[in-house]
């Protein structure tokens, strides 16, 4: 799997500074000549919409920091000024909100395609874990954001989550404390919020910067997990993934467009658009529906600890995926078991996530325990017993010929090339 | 009606098979208000002028007595997207409004007419004097009401709302809070200094019924009924919340036009691109990207 050609500069001036900080040449070799198997499938194109979606919330939030003022007396108003009087103000709040969901949207998917094709597997161990810290990170970010505008939900959302800390035995009580800069959430709480929240997406740069290192030496896992053996295996990155990407991510925009401009408050919760009362309880307070999986298990769980418990290990535990998954076939294209019960465990979280937003009575909260004693089953009974036990789909040989075997794709006239032996 | 109970129907079913998530839907204990016509629905809807403008009126005449609208100046009801008064007609309004300035040279706040710029004055100095002349409930500024109210759609309806762009739930409530006072059931024992109102959560409203059939004259023969008050009052409150609600839907289809365009465009191309990995891959030897051939 050797690259393409190396950069060769051909301009003096591009001579001269390859000679003395070869930027051109890296590039080159990781954007353009970087190889990518010749069968990924548009689940591989999410990468590319994060990028996206992570630069056009940097840019919408620097703008709207210029605007916004992190103070419990104006925040709600600053933020309805930037609605009302900022020029296009409306669309950088919206497209911002809007965006942080649709970061999600993306972020879930690519996850998803991670666990379906066993994209975590060696040699993709530290990629796959920096993908799990660049998660945690954008969840707390997002929280922090959603904090921000200090209406009903954004304080009463900082007081729940903030108050789990108090769950921790002995130093809980300090930690909170410590955690809103007094001894209730307030403007010290908001203002350390909005620093953090303006600090953290530069962070989640510098770990995207390692995660995308982190591919570009291990190589694109593909929907046949089987390396790429030989040439055939692969296409440049320069135009075939480019141009794919690029076609995804103009697709993507157009549901996120929908929401921008037709149904801007759809995500978002009605009780936002009350100023924070610290006197009055909202009689639901639910989060963004992005955490509402997660809600769901903390809520799930009779004992405070336990469930603060349960709610960090349902998402630190997905680091260790690399070695609680014990089968070496990677693709759950080959592996009929895993696949059946990977498909369950993502429809328990969506239905977590609807047993999130639910009151917690009743036959809610017997599902939501159901659904949660499946989450941690199968990431640490199911998955590492299946891999012992399970009989694999016989693999291809190779990639081209996974591509072959499978026929000519959709749309195509010629008949499959003469070279090729299926 | 037939297609709304083919469309009942079907959910039904949905939401049968659905058992544990549907059945819990269904068993609201709220009656959900009745869905209105707005004029601002759907992605070419709009607001009518004539309406908010009608809507104005109400709250000039009724609703500004106890309840304030802080953020709204009276500029914008000069905005484009609103309810298209004239500069001078926004002034004149203005001009009607006591409105709180100073210190003066003296070092004394004095009360002088509103301007342009001016936001709307609140009926009441603060909070306090505004519960205590209302028994205790405060009434809310109405600035963003539109947005800060609404009610459960449940499922499924509210993955159907995604797609027939349904975003007027706080209308919707409202008019059919203006129109909810009734009796209280039988059984019903409502606190003093309350009434009962039919899509009030808990039912016992502190705010007296606000609007009776002939109370606001109309000169543009739209019925004076609680039923159209009501529909005015919101669409103003909606303008009110969101004001740029036209430029929204305006900038939105430029924008779809747009990414239609360039996503088809983007489809062919990778297409191209595409096409001899696909169906010549014999031709692939590893060559740089520049050396492809073209077409």
């Amino acid at each position: 799997m050797s690259g393409y050609s190396i950069y060769k500069p051909q301009n003096p001036f591009m001579r001269w500074l390859e000679r003395r900080l070869p930027v051109a040449s890296l590039v080159y070799s990781s954007f353009i000549a970087y190889p990518t198997p010749r069968n990924l499938n548009y689940w591989w194109t999410f990468g590319a919409i994060l990028t996206f979606m992570l630069g056009a919330q940097i840019v919408t939030g620097i703008v709207l920091a210029m605007h916004y003022t992190p103070h419990v007396d104006y925040a709600f108003n600053s933020v309805e000024a930037i609605m009302r009087d900022v020029n296009y103000g409306w669309l950088l709040r919206y497209l911002h909100a809007n965006g942080a969901s649709f970061f999600f949207v993306a972020v879930y998917a690519h996850i998803a395609r991670g666990m379906y094709y066993g994209s975590y597997k060696e040699p993709r161990e530290v990629l796959w874990i920096l993908g799990v810290i660049l998660f945690l990170l954008m969840v707390v970010t997002g929280f922090m954001g959603y904090v921000l505008p200090w209406g009903q939900m954004s304080f009463w959302a900082a007081t729940v989550i903030t108050n789990l800390f108090s769950a921790i035995p002995w130093v809980g009580d300090p930690i909170v404390t410590w955690l809103w800069g007094g001894y209730a959430v307030g403007n010290p709480t908001l203002n350390r919020f909005y620093s953090l929240h303006y600090l953290l997406p530069f962070v989640i740069v510098g770990v995207v910067v390692l995660h995308v290192w982190a591919l570009h030496v291990v190589g694109q896992n593909n929907p046949t997990g089987v390396e790429p053996k030989t040439e055939k295996d692969i296409v440049a990155f320069t135009p075939y993934a480019t141009v794919k990407d690029v076609f995804f991510t103009a697709v993507f925009c157009l549901f996120f467009a929908w929401f921008v401009f037709y149904i801007p408050n759809y995500l978002g919760h009605s009780d936002n658009y009350i100023p924070a009362n610290p006197g009055q309880t909202p009689p639901h307070i639910v989060p963004e529906w992005y955490y509402l999986p997660f809600y769901a298990i903390l809520r799930a769980i009779p004992n405070k600890l336990l469930g603060v418990i349960a709610l960090g290990g349902s998402i630190v535990l997905l680091a260790f995926l690399p070695w609680l998954d014990t089968s070496r076939v990677r693709s759950a294209k080959y592996r009929p078991l895993y696949r059946q019960f990977l498909l369950i465990f993502f429809a328990v979280v969506i239905g977590l996530g609807y047993l999130g937003s639910q009151p917690p009575e009743g036959g809610y909260v017997i599902a939501a325990r159901i659904l949660t004693a499946y989450y941690f089953v199968f990431l640490l009974i199911i998955l590492p017993l299946l891999g012992l036990f399970e009989t694999a789909k016989p693999l291809p040989n190779s990639i081209s010929e996974s591509v072959l075997r499978e026929g000519v794709p959709v749309g195509a006239s010629a008949p499959p090339p003469s070279g090729a032996k299926a | 009606m037939q297609i709304r109970r083919a469309v009942i129907l079907s959910l039904a079913f949905v939401a049968f098979v659905a058992a544990p998530f549907g059945c819990a839907a269904l068993a609201q204990e709220q009656e959900a208000p009745p869905l209105q016509r707005w004029s601002f629905h759907g992605p070419f809807g709009m607001y009518d002028p004539q309406q908010l403008q009608r809507g104005f009126k109400i709250y000039r005449e009724v609703c500004s007595t106890c309840h304030s609208l802080k953020l709204v100046a009276f500029r914008n009801l000069a905005d484009p997207g609103g309810p298209n008064f004239t500069e001078e007609q926004a002034a004149a309004v203005a001009a009607e409004f006591k409105v709180q300035d100073g210190p003066n040279d003296q070092g004394e706040m004095f009360q002088r007419p509103g301007r342009i710029a001016d936001h709307f004055p609140p009926p009441f100095a603060n909070d306090q004097i505004a519960r205590n002349a209302n028994g205790g409930a405060l009434p809310p500024d109405m600035s963003v009401l539109a947005k800060a109210r609404g009610f459960e759609r449940g499922f499924p309806w509210f993955i159907f709302d995604a797609f027939t762009q349904y975003q007027e739930d706080g209308p919707d409530y409202i008019h059919a809070l203006l129109n909810g006072y009734t009796d209280p059931p039988k059984g019903f024992t409502l606190p003093p200094g309350a009434q009962y109102n039919k899509y009030f959560p808990g039912h016992a409203i502190r705010m007296p019924k606000p609007l009776s059939d002939g109370q606001v004259e109309y000169t543009d023969g739209t019925p004076a009924t609680v039923d159209q008050y009501g529909r005015d009052i919101s669409a103003f409150l909606m303008w009110a919340a969101e004001p740029t609600l036209d430029a929204r839907k305006r900038l939105g289809f430029q924008v779809f036009v747009f990414l239609i365009v360039l996503t088809v465009l983007l489809y062919f191309t990778k297409k191209r691109v595409w096409h001899e990995v696909l169906h010549h891959p014999e031709l692939l030897e590893p060559r740089p990207p520049t050396e492809y051939r073209r077409g």
